[in-house]
């Protein structure tokens, strides 16, 4: 069962309360998705980190129901 | 798992860059895989890769290796480098390129 993009939305506004999501329905399917998030948490991380923290926000959902998410993860000075 | 982490462990050490990949480089079996391949291709890089839809332990076992839940996974002297997007943003700012350079790994396309 895929996740909708609101649901995708409220566990990364979870996360990251300050981020600003940006998310595309790549194929207009509800499942696969672009998402590019901002937020200051990711300062002085590593892109494997970053995207860790991601991943970490979408509580065992990457890979499974989310199977199709390209991810960009930046601070908002970038 | 350990017999997979040796197996795993054992092809990133007797090979400079492997990618965990779904399909084969002639056919990638999605287009996250795809993009990989298509950057290592246009280096002109030799690489490993594994197709993990051949073995789910595999499938399974390189998730839990690297604790990082999708495919693929491309790794460089044995370090991780990072999925389809990290991949593809190193590529694109060159830095893939400076990591494989620093490695001592030779590209024919320089950045």
């Amino acid at each position: 069962m895929a996740m909708s993009q609101d649901q995708l939305k409220i566990y990364l506004l979870k996360a990251f309360p300050d981020a600003v999501i940006d998310i595309k329905d790549l194929a207009g399917d509800n499942d696969h998705f672009a998402a590019t998030v901002t937020s200051s948490a990711f300062h002085g991380k590593s892109r494997i980190q970053q995207h860790k923290m991601v991943f970490d926000a979408l509580e065992g959902h990457m890979g499974t129901r989310l199977h199709a998410l390209s991810l960009k993860t930046q601070t908002p000075k970038e | 798992m350990s017999e997979v982490f040796d197996k795993i462990r054992n092809d990133l050490a007797s090979h400079d860059i492997v990618l965990y990949m779904k399909g084969n480089d002639k056919f990638p079996m999605c287009g996250f895989s795809a993009t990989v391949v298509q950057i290592l291709k246009t280096l002109k890089v030799e690489f490993k890769f594994v197709d993990v839809l051949q073995d789910m332990e595999i499938r399974e076992g390189i998730k839990a290796f690297t604790n990082w839940p999708t495919i693929p996974q491309l790794y460089v002297k044995g370090e991780f480098v990072g999925g389809c997007d990290i991949v593809r943003e190193m590529y694109q700012m060159g830095e893939l390129q400076d990591l494989l350079a620093e490695k001592g790994i030779s590209t024919s396309v320089s950045s």
